[in-house]
């Protein structure tokens, strides 16, 4: 397993809000996790990332115990995250966003390799490259984040709501890109409250509520079981 | 009233757009055209005491002095700057960080404190130095893990008991103070420097009496520190600091050492601090805890934010406006406090970004006003 969360808790102050999560990543997967606002998807992702302490459990990447690791060592390892809404840094521009994305890289000519290839996902990234983070439009900055988190050449790329605040078509998109991006070679563990995207697209999902894991399965199967249809893709 | 403040709001952009049009200008002349303009203002900057200029000589204070004041302010500034304008941490106390610096020349430099041995100037500067940086390391290992309000709490804090502390203690004579804090040098100008207006062959380069000596000191650090902050700014270091403002998480989750970067951040803007607070007193010969108060450090985040946090020819236009103005017009020196207050609160209004922006802040704060619009 890349990814493996064991009985994993999350505090914030006295209240818990992952009450003991346990979920596999295996390597080249895709995996979502699903689940309502304030289910504890963001937060299961920054506990990975290393944003936020975990309590009790624990987390091991790659054979490792990175449960206590700093989160900027943990990009080290190849954990990258794309941050939940608009973390990208405004005041940079698009270009230098994604240079910031290859911080812990010392190769110019592989970072340059992966510029283009960001690019080449991308095509508007590339039109837009000396303009501020700041001033994209909300499905640029979207890119740009996936794009940015993609630089560190990750062995896990973490995607905390990719499709929000994105109109439908560009919702698509990403999802077409975040596929790309899986067959050649990354894999991939999305949160989202689309869950009907999300689930036609991941290999495998885990269902999330208020803080436990409450189903998981393959994407297809919990498509068409009648529980989180009837909860997450608003069909009676 | 929404309506005013839109218009102004406008006009100002309209303005905006002027200033980085000029900024633009500049950019695009040939590198010898800004190199000698550069120079030249350098040595009218030089030249200053010695000019005879109506309007902005100060009345009822010897010019030079002021000069020499501006100097030590945008010392100051810079360092700050550092913190605030470029990692993004608000520090309310670095006063308190001056006062570290130049307690620690006076103690071990003057024949009149409590610690006998008696250190020439260019041997406690350095000293002083590393011990500022060295606080600044003790403030920010346990704070710097806060953010925002709650650090500014916490250096306000700071500043404070450092006053408290130098009014109490024995080993910086309570408030009768130390006298005789040492000059950077007994040396006496050459008959060759006779000509310049204010100077006399033979008396000493580093005098109460006549501060050009000590102005020229200032400047030159000035430029030295302002380069090299510059530098720092363009290097991995600066980009670090850059993202950490920007967005601490985002910048964690890009692999971003962000403590030991803000540790940093922290240690460079004390040491700076600390050799502004070591040049100033030493001018003044006598130190005791009533040049510490909390009032002239939140000033001087005022001075930076308002000539616009980030830049660094920006925060010193704020520095020389916060030194010169209460000394050209003395009137008004008294309401110093009141008038930087007001200009605080219109600038927030109409111009966040300070008189001279940095670029990437105002991005920066124009994308936090739109979150901010969509949040309510």
């Amino acid at each position: 397993m890349l990814l493996e969360l064991d009985n994993v808790t999350v505090a914030y102050g006295r209240i818990e809000a992952l009450h003991g999560i346990s979920l596999t990543v295996g390597e080249g997967e895709i995996v979502a996790l699903i689940g309502a606002n304030g289910a504890g998807k963001s937060t299961t992702m920054r506990a990975i990332s290393g944003l936020r302490p975990v309590g009790k459990g624990k987390i091991r990447f790659d054979g490792d115990d990175i449960t206590k690791m700093r989160a900027d060592l943990r990009v080290v390892r190849g954990v990258s995250q794309s941050p939940e809404g608009r973390g990208i840094f405004p005041g940079m521009t698009v270009r230098e966003n994604l240079e910031m994305g290859a911080y812990t890289r010392k190769l110019r000519s592989e970072i340059d390799e992966d510029l283009q290839r960001a690019f080449d996902l991308f095509p508007r990234l590339k039109e837009r490259e000396r303009q501020a983070g700041g001033t994209l439009s909300g499905g640029e900055q979207q890119m740009l984040a996936v794009g940015r988190a993609l630089m560190s050449r990750p062995k896990l790329l973490l995607l905390d709501e990719p499709s929000m605040g994105l109109a439908p078509m560009l919702i698509q998109q990403i999802f077409d890109i975040i596929v790309e991006i899986n067959q050649q070679g990354t894999t991939v563990l999305l949160v989202e409250q689309n869950a009907q995207q999300a689930l036609s697209r991941a290999h495998r999902a885990y269902v999330l509520e208020t803080g436990r894991i409450v189903k998981e399965g393959t994407g297809t199967d919990l498509l068409t079981d009648p529980a989180v249809k009837d909860a997450y893709l608003g069909v009676a | 009233m929404m309506a005013v403040i839109d218009s102004a709001r406008k006009a100002d952009e309209s303005r905006v757009r002027a200033v980085t049009g000029l900024r633009d200008r500049w950019a695009n002349l040939p590198y010898g055209w800004r190199i000698s303009v550069l120079f030249a203002f350098v040595i009218f900057l030089y030249a200053l005491p010695g000019l005879e200029i109506p309007l902005i000589k100060t009345p009822d204070t010897d010019f030079t002095s002021v000069l020499f004041l501006c100097a030590v302010y945008v010392l100051v500034a810079v360092g700050l700057n550092v913190v605030i304008g470029l990692a993004g941490l608000l520090d309310l106390g670095y006063i308190g960080f001056y006062a570290v610096g130049a307690y620690t020349v006076a103690i071990l430099g003057s024949p009149n404190s409590p610690v006998v041995i008696q250190y020439p100037w260019v041997v406690c500067v350095p000293i002083a130095i590393a011990v500022t940086m060295v606080s600044g390391v003790i403030l920010g290992w346990p704070t710097l893990r806060l953010r925002g309000d709650y650090l500014a709490i916490v250096t306000l804090g700071f500043g404070e008991i450092i006053r408290v502390f130098a009014l109490n203690s024995d080993i910086t004579n309570g408030n009768r103070g130390i006298t005789g804090v040492p000059v950077p040098s007994e040396g006496t100008w050459p008959e060759w420097m006779d000509w310049f207006p204010g100077i006399t062959a033979g008396r000493p380069i580093f005098s109460v009496s006549n501060v050009i000596g000590f102005y020229w000191l200032a400047l030159t650090l000035v430029f030295i520190c302002m380069l090299g902050v510059r530098r720092l700014e363009r290097s991995r270091v600066g980009r670090s600091w850059l993202a950490i403002r920007e967005d601490e998480d985002a910048a964690e989750v890009m692999g971003v050492p962000t403590f030991k970067y803000k540790l940093w951040a922290f240690a460079i803007g004390a040491a700076l601090g600390g050799l502004s607070g070591a040049l100033f007193f030493s001018k003044q010969t006598f130190i005791n805890a009533q040049g510490f108060d909390l009032f002239t450090s939140i000033l001087w985040v005022a001075a930076v934010v308002i000539g616009g946090a980030g830049n660094q020819l920006g925060v010193a236009l704020g520095a020389i406006l916060l030194a010169y103005l209460p000394e050209r017009f003395r009137e008004f020196a008294d309401y110093r406090l009141l008038i930087f207050g007001v200009a605080l609160i219109v600038m927030t209004i109409f111009r966040p970004q300070g008189l001279l922006p940095s670029r990437r802040r105002k991005v920066e704060l124009e994308d936090r006003a739109k979150e901010g619009a969509v949040g309510e």
